[in-house]
């Protein structure tokens, strides 16, 4: 008998106690970020898509198109390729396609670059109903950019 | 004829209230959930989200209601209708002010259980005619969960029929004229007065299946209940009638327990001290499903065997020997 | 309950848990026969995500299969690529750097508490009480800002290479992580008051779903659940490895086996790994982050081997042979729930099915992991 009354009123002391700490919880201020309104900045090491970087000074790349972020890749979701032109040293960029839709954002291609012609971008907003749209060819979008 | 163009204005006005109440309640029920979790809840569609209701009831009221293949289509499509109509059928007998009232029935308690028990059959058919293995589990569920649950709060009610004498609202709520004559206090004749009224709160939300006894549709369970084949206003009803029966359950403590439209201290009573009262109980309804975790049907049928029945009872003999001595 | 289902007078139906249902947490098919409310036979059919990791290893080099491990299992991947980088570690005799060695402690154990964390909010979903998980990812979103400053990722994170770590943590970490237990510390009697003490809540999981030690023997269940079940059993204390032994923890244990011992074990080992960071905080060495002999080429020598690691949901182990190429000849992939998961058949017999549905949360699923 003692322990059926216990069993009452220890149960509802718990209950009780439920209550009280989420009426606490509505009074205090709300921790969410209102997402389309206001948005993150990401922090400095974040891997979103990767990105060709441009010289500091002339704006031009720095790959010199070696394949070893192709090869890193192990999803295959880049393809390099260069040509040989007159008086220029070495290979020139033609191409730089990343198929963003196999990427899985390992990092294994910027950590294989050499020159460190490519980073991350810090682009996280990607949304399209279309295949094509992350297909990126990041040539044209260094050009865009500098 | 007078008598006639009231009874329609009321009945307008009810369906009115009745649906007012029960989107803002979701309203209230969506904010409500989001600061407890430290969220702001509805916010896009006017301001503060007040205009979420409207917007919700459009959406549900133009969208296709899908009938699955092989349900039991009479039974399917009138259940929806069950949910609503006798929850609105209720409000026909609550006394909002001394005045504000559609019928003044001498049955009017016995009246609003009679409904209440006819909701049930709306589960139950809801449940039944869906041909959804979780809609016939959550049917019986909701029902011998109902069923468990109306005995201890009927015998409360018996306590407070015996102290006030009456089964006509208006008159029971004339009885408790300030704070200290409401029918909560044990003085008032209620031997475990604010445990009874804790009692018939437990049994309201059990009632109303609210959380933690929302076992009919326990969505990690049974993924919506008995009305999972539902889309559109079928759901919508569902969803009405289960917030107009909050309404009603509320009115009900409200009434009984807490002096109805009368003002604690005795001044100006009428309909606002009753609304008060009304969502301060509705907005407990709220805070308590966003706190608790739910029951299983054992605890819950656990729960009335053990505890509210055996309570009730001794509460109504205790009752009965203090009116025989007072 | 089988007594029940024999005897002609029942009659049983047959009842699709998933592939799509909110307490499955993903694709599972639990393909239950039931007796009224009462499960009378429990199946699970896995398979609806199966990406074939494994075949997906013997295909890539040693270095792009890190990618891979981490997406096993999304709640643990910090363990996940522990125990990979660790495993060819292993088998190339490799020397870490010790501040490496103390950074992954501290990480992999900061992803533990998440994904508790994550499981806790989870499993009272799943019992019906929704601001738990609310709460609970409040206090997560502390340990997914912190390990994203670090590793750039917020849930799969590679953060591991061979010979080290991809980076290494920058200035705010150490105060960061300090200002997270501390935050931590002072939230978890909340979550007791609110969630672990409540009536409704102790009458749900006491004694329900009790699995016995023996049962745990003979599915070769892991982690929380084998520990539930009072066999003090966890790889970080029986087959150490990294720098584990140089801290001080306890493994909690408790013995009735039912739902509340393992909720018990999980919640303490939260509190358990508090400790382990702080301690590796307070002792954690300068130095690199890589080891510097670390070969170009990664070509294990010939042979088999093997690596264990405690992940969040208990042992997660590789074996791999390697025939001296570039790729591994031949992987295998041991992932703790898929263990845990074939229990709920024998576990589940006889249940109510919101009790069953209590045990299946209490087992903690990751479904990508089962399938692998």
């Amino acid at each position: 008998m003692a322990g059926y009354f216990n069993e009452l009123f220890s149960g509802t002391k718990s209950l009780a106690i439920g209550l009280r700490i989420t009426i606490k919880e509505c009074f205090k201020p709300v921790v969410t970020l209102q997402y389309p309104h206001e948005s993150l900045v990401m922090t400095p090491r974040y891997r979103g898509h990767i990105e060709l970087v441009g010289d500091a000074e002339t704006g031009e790349t720095k790959c010199i198109v070696c394949g070893m972020c192709q090869r890193a890749c192990p999803s295959g979701c880049i393809t390099v390729k260069g040509e040989k032109r007159e008086g220029v040293k070495g290979k020139v960029l033609t191409v730089y396609q990343l198929d963003f839709t196999k990427c899985s954002l390992c990092g294994q291609c910027v950590e294989s670059c050499k020159p460190g012609a490519i980073d991350f971008s810090h682009e996280y907003n990607l949304a399209s109903t279309r295949k094509e749209d992350f297909i990126f060819d990041l040539v044209k979008r260094l050009k865009d950019k500098s | 004829m007078n008598e006639v163009i009231r009874l329609v204005i009321y009945l307008v006005a009810i369906i009115a209230f009745a649906a007012l109440n029960a989107a803002y309640l979701v309203w209230v029920e969506r904010k409500g959930a989001g600061h407890i979790q430290r969220r702001i809840g509805p916010k896009e569609v006017g301001p503060y989200g007040l205009l979420q209701p409207l917007a919700d009831g459009a959406k549900l009221m133009s969208k296709q209601i899908l009938i699955p293949r092989g349900v039991d289509v009479p039974l399917f499509m009138i259940a929806p209708v069950l949910a609503m109509v006798p929850a609105i059928m209720s409000f026909v007998t609550i006394p909002f002010s001394e005045t504000l009232v559609a019928r003044d029935i001498n049955i009017g308690l016995l009246m609003i259980f009679a409904f209440a028990s006819v909701n049930i059959m709306a589960l139950l058919l809801g449940g039944w005619a869906s041909r959804n293995k979780y809609a016939v589990i959550s049917a019986t569920r909701a029902v011998s969960q109902n069923v468990s649950y109306e005995i201890p709060m009927l015998i409360t009610v018996i306590t407070i029929v015996m102290i006030s004498g009456s089964m006509n609202l208006n008159e029971i709520v004339m009885q408790q004229t300030n704070i200290l004559k409401w029918y909560i206090w044990p003085w008032t004749g209620n031997f475990l007065g604010p445990i009874s009224f804790l009692l018939f709160f437990t049994c309201s939300l059990a009632e109303t299946n609210r959380a933690p006894f929302d076992l009919g549709e326990a969505e990690s369970e049974l993924i919506a209940g008995f009305h999972t084949e539902y889309a559109g206003m079928g759901f919508g009803m569902f969803f009405m009638g289960e917030y107009a029966n909050i309404v009603i359950g509320c009115s009900l403590i409200t009434i009984l327990f807490l002096g109805g439209w009368q003002c604690p201290f005795g001044l100006f009573p009428g309909i606002h001290w009753f609304l008060i009262k009304l969502y301060a109980l509705c907005w407990t309804f709220v805070w308590i499903r966003w706190t608790y975790p739910r029951t299983t049907l054992w605890g819950l049928l656990n729960l009335s065997w053990k505890y509210l029945i055996p309570i009730s009872l001794v509460n109504l003999i205790l009752t009965a020997g203090l009116l025989k001595v007072m | 309950m089988t007594l029940l289902a024999e005897s002609q007078l029942h009659e049983t139906f047959e009842l699709n848990l998933g592939p799509q249902h909110p307490a499955t947490h993903g694709v599972l098919r639990v393909k239950l026969t039931m007796d009224g409310e009462y499960i009378v036979k429990a199946e699970p059919v896995l398979g609806y995500i199966h990406r074939m990791h494994e075949k997906m290893g013997e295909n890539r080099t040693w270095a792009q299969f890190m990618a891979n491990v981490g997406r096993m299992d999304y709640l643990s991947a910090m363990s996940f690529n522990h125990g990979y980088v660790a495993l060819v570690e292993r088998a190339m005799g490799i020397e870490v750097p010790e501040r490496a060695e103390y950074l992954r402690v501290i990480t992999v154990e900061l992803n533990r508490i998440q994904s508790h964390l994550l499981w806790w909010g989870a499993f009272v979903l799943d019992l019906g009480g929704f601001s738990p998980l609310l709460y609970a990812f409040d206090d997560r979103e502390q340990i997914l800002d912190l390990l994203e400053t670090v590793t750039g990722s917020r849930l799969t994170y590679s953060y591991f290479r061979f010979g080290g770590l991809y980076n290494d943590i920058d200035e705010n970490f150490v105060d960061g992580a300090r200002a997270f237990i501390k935050r931590l510390r002072s939230r978890i009697p909340m979550y007791h008051d609110l969630v672990t003490y409540n009536i409704i809540l102790m009458t749900r999981l006491k004694g329900v779903g009790p699995i016995s030690a023996e049962m745990c023997r003979k599915y070769g269940a892991t982690g929380p659940v084998l520990r539930g079940s009072g066999i003090q059993f966890d790889i970080r204390k029986n087959e150490p490895y990294s720098v584990y032994p140089e801290f001080d923890f306890d493994i909690p244990v408790y013995h009735e086996g039912d739902c509340m011992a393992r909720y018990m074990v999980r919640m303490d080992e939260m509190e358990q790994s508090m400790r382990i960071i702080e301690q590796a905080l307070d002792k954690l060495p300068d130095g690199p982050v890589k080891a510097k002999k670390v070969p170009k080429l990664i070509k294990p020598p010939i042979g088999d081997y093997y690596h264990a690691v405690e992940a969040a949901r208990g042992t997660f182990s590789i074996r791999v042979v390697s025939n001296k190429t570039n790729k591994p000849y031949r992987m295998k992939l041991r992932s703790p729930t898929f263990s845990n998961l074939s229990l709920f058949e024998e576990a589940s017999e006889g249940m109510l099915l919101a009790d069953a549905l209590a045990l299946m949360g209490s087992l903690d699923l990751v479904i990508p992991e089962i399938d692998r």
